[in-house]
């Protein structure tokens, strides 16, 4: 990370610039951020179907903040598995299992909101123990046994439920709803993922075992980490996340249905915020500030597509082209990626 | 794997020399076998030669998009966007065919162009632009259905004409004493046999192989590493326009027709101990992976289970069935 560099007089302005950057930790992603905002604001000003420009309008950067909630939250969760260089495909179905457990089991009886919740979070707990499980002790490739516990998860709930079921009960929807002042609930709740991973991560001895875990399992369990229970825990982090997801969608959408989960790509919209935040797919490296980046860059790109009235179909081949470039924009320089 | 040494060779008994025999065959042929007896058990009509050759067209596409994902595995990637060029394949199919017998043939070569262009940019953006194959493939799978639904503004439109169809539906009437011998069959041995000398018996395969295994020590053995793994990217996804072509002439148009095949073609080639991140893998051991899955939804159905329930049980044995492979490789070392 930090390459003995030269005096600081012999650098350009650019390059002191990174340098500085890099000192503090800023990932690079920030940078794409910064570009696709301006990029936004120019095409919303040229291009705009109506005269306002949403760089000015309140509600419309509000917006951008809260489409971020949902697939933040559950983005925060993959990046601590892919930082221990592992990955989660169940986390779509998770979610829909969430949202349409809790509006059956709280069917707008504000009295069950408490003992739904926990009971969820327990659900989360057990698949994250189960992925965790099936990778680290039965040796399964993580894309396999998420996907199969996936399916798994999807079949049961497909087999019980058709369609929306239940309903949360109103005050359930202060969650997405409800505002703190100037600021919605739910973003706070997405910062405070966001700080809590980041401590996690960066400021506990549990984030320095499971960097070392995803650099390489073999030197973590020579220096005497128990590498399983670092992995399994990382699941179990991941899992919790997309339960909290869950509640977000369903108070959101008073109801769940069996495919919000899946409908709304979270997982593998998940893995990619977090590719484009600077996690590498190979573990290791990476953290939650540059996932956060990596969502914040969907949503002012969705933001930015319905402000210039773009075709829903475009909008997934530009979604998909941009997934591809951003990524691509900075594997391109790091030539060590492959062999 | 010799653990006994040629003094003891003698004294061993049959028994013991069959069962090390046995445990040498790729598990994933008794998997198929029991699924096999198990159906047959359930329908004894199964094994009647025309009701078998009417499975074995319903599981073709799968077994022959398996065998395409399988170059792509081995090289060590994956291809996400299978399932996306197989909807795509089958909504522009209509559109430009628009049920007129005589564009068939002109509407197949585009199609197979159209996968050509789409594996080249696979490759060139993993291998160029080094974007790791999950992300790139994942960003083709959203551009491919994208492109499919803009052309076709949503909802599938137009018609595949009969003799675009006949490919997944038909066959040749009277063909070895049989009432109809399905056309998709005969595809599905010709890439099945063409696929496996291409990876088992041809210098690319070594190659490519060698390449999924350890990239550097290909590269320095002097094997092109870019060009191989490009070329894997544009016969998977020319493959999944084949395996488009027969998925659209059996079901017809629908914008479901791909949906999650990119996940069931690597679960098949796994289920057949192709190893995810390159270097090993069998064309025939996949496929067979590929007909397990096939006989499994086959069996699931007569079984008389609710299709939800259908996709858990698969997810089990897909679980089942890995940790059974990882084990017995952990074993054997």
């Amino acid at each position: 990370m930090t390459a003995i560099s030269p005096p600081a007089a012999r650098l350009s302005a650019a390059g002191r610039a990174r340098q500085w950057l890099r000192d503090r930790n800023i990932p690079p992603v920030y940078g794409i951020l910064i570009i696709i905002f301006i990029a936004a604001i120019l095409l919303d000003a040229f291009f705009g179907i109506d005269d306002e420009l949403f760089i000015l309008n309140q509600t419309i950067l509000t917006n951008i903040l809260v489409r971020s909630v949902a697939l933040g939250i559950v983005a925060v969760g993959q990046t601590f598995v892919m930082v221990g260089a592992s990955i989660d495909l169940s986390v779509a179905y998770l979610i829909s299992v969430t949202a349409v457990g809790a509006s059956y089991l709280m069917a707008g009886d504000p009295n069950r909101v408490w003992w739904t919740v926990l009971v969820l979070f327990v659900i989360g707990v057990l698949v994250g123990l189960v992925n965790g499980t099936l990778i680290t002790r039965l040796r399964i490739n993580p894309l396999i046994a998420t996907l199969g516990v996936g399916l798994i998860l999807r079949g049961l709930l497909n087999a019980t439920f058709e369609n929306f079921a239940g309903s949360v009960p109103a005050s359930f929807q202060t969650f997405a709803y409800g505002m703190l002042g100037p600021l919605p609930i739910s973003v706070l709740v997405l910062f405070l993922v966001v700080l809590v991973g980041w401590f996690v991560l960066r400021r506990m001895r549990y984030g320095a075992h499971l960097y070392a875990v995803g650099g390489s399992e073999e030197v973590g369990r020579l220096s005497g980490l128990r590498t399983e229970r670092v992995l399994t825990m990382a699941h179990v982090i991941c899992s919790t996340t997309a339960v909290l997801t869950g509640l977000f969608v369903v108070s959101r959408l008073r109801a769940g249905a069996p495919w919000v989960g899946t409908d709304g790509l979270y997982d593998l919209e998940s893995i990619a915020a977090t590719v484009i935040g600077g996690t590498a797919l190979s573990g290791g490296k990476g953290g939650v500030w540059g996932t956060l980046a990596g969502v914040l860059i969907f949503s002012i790109l969705d933001t930015t597509f319905n402000q210039i009235g773009i075709d829903a179909y475009m909008k997934q081949v530009l979604r998909g082209a941009i997934i591809v470039l951003a990524v691509g924009f900075y594997t391109f320089r790091s030539k060590a990626e492959q062999g | 794997m010799a653990r006994i040494s040629a003094g003891t060779a003698t004294t061993d008994s049959f028994g013991l020399r069959a069962w090390q025999a046995v445990r040498a065959v790729n598990p994933v042929y008794f998997i198929a076998l029991v699924l096999m007896a198990w159906v047959g058990l359930r329908n004894p009509a199964f094994f009647q030669p025309d009701n078998f050759l009417t499975f074995l067209q319903r599981a073709a596409p799968l077994m022959i998009l398996t065998a395409g994902q399988v170059f792509v595995l081995v090289s060590g990637g994956f291809d996400l966007s299978v399932g996306s060029v197989v909807t795509s394949t089958v909504i522009i199919g209509a559109i430009l065919a628009n049920n007129d017998p005589g564009a068939t043939w002109w509407v197949i070569l585009a199609l197979l162009a159209g996968g050509l262009l789409i594996g080249l940019v696979n490759g060139a953006v993993t291998t160029y632009l080094k974007v790791p194959s999950l992300i790139a493939t994942l960003g083709m799978l959203l551009m491919a259905r994208g492109i499919g639904l803009l052309w076709s503004g949503g909802a599938p439109r137009g018609y595949l004409p009969d003799n675009f169809r006949m490919w997944g539906r038909g066959g040749i009437e009277g063909l070895f004493g049989l009432q109809d011998f399905p056309y998709a069959v005969i595809v599905l041995v010709i890439f099945g046999v063409g696929y496996w000398l291409l990876l088992h018996k041809l210098n690319y395969g070594r190659q490519l192989l060698a390449l999924g295994d350890n990239p550097r020590a290909a590269r320095l053995s002097g094997v092109n590493v870019n060009l191989m793994r490009i070329s894997a990217f544009v016969l998977c996804s020319m493959t999944a326009v084949i395996g488009g072509i027969l998925l659209g002439g059996r079901g017809g148009v629908s914008i479901e027709t791909g949906t999650g095949l990119e996940m069931q073609t690597i679960a098949a080639a796994v289920l057949g101990g192709t190893m995810l991140l390159g270097g090993r893998g069998s064309i025939p051991a996949a496929m067979a992976g590929a007909l397990a899955l096939e006989l499994l939804f086959t069996l699931l159905n007569l079984l008389g289970l609710p299709k939800p329930l259908r996709d858990a049980v698969q997810g089990l044995i897909i679980i089942a069935a890995v940790a059974y492979t990882a084990y017995s490789t952990r074993r054997n070392r």
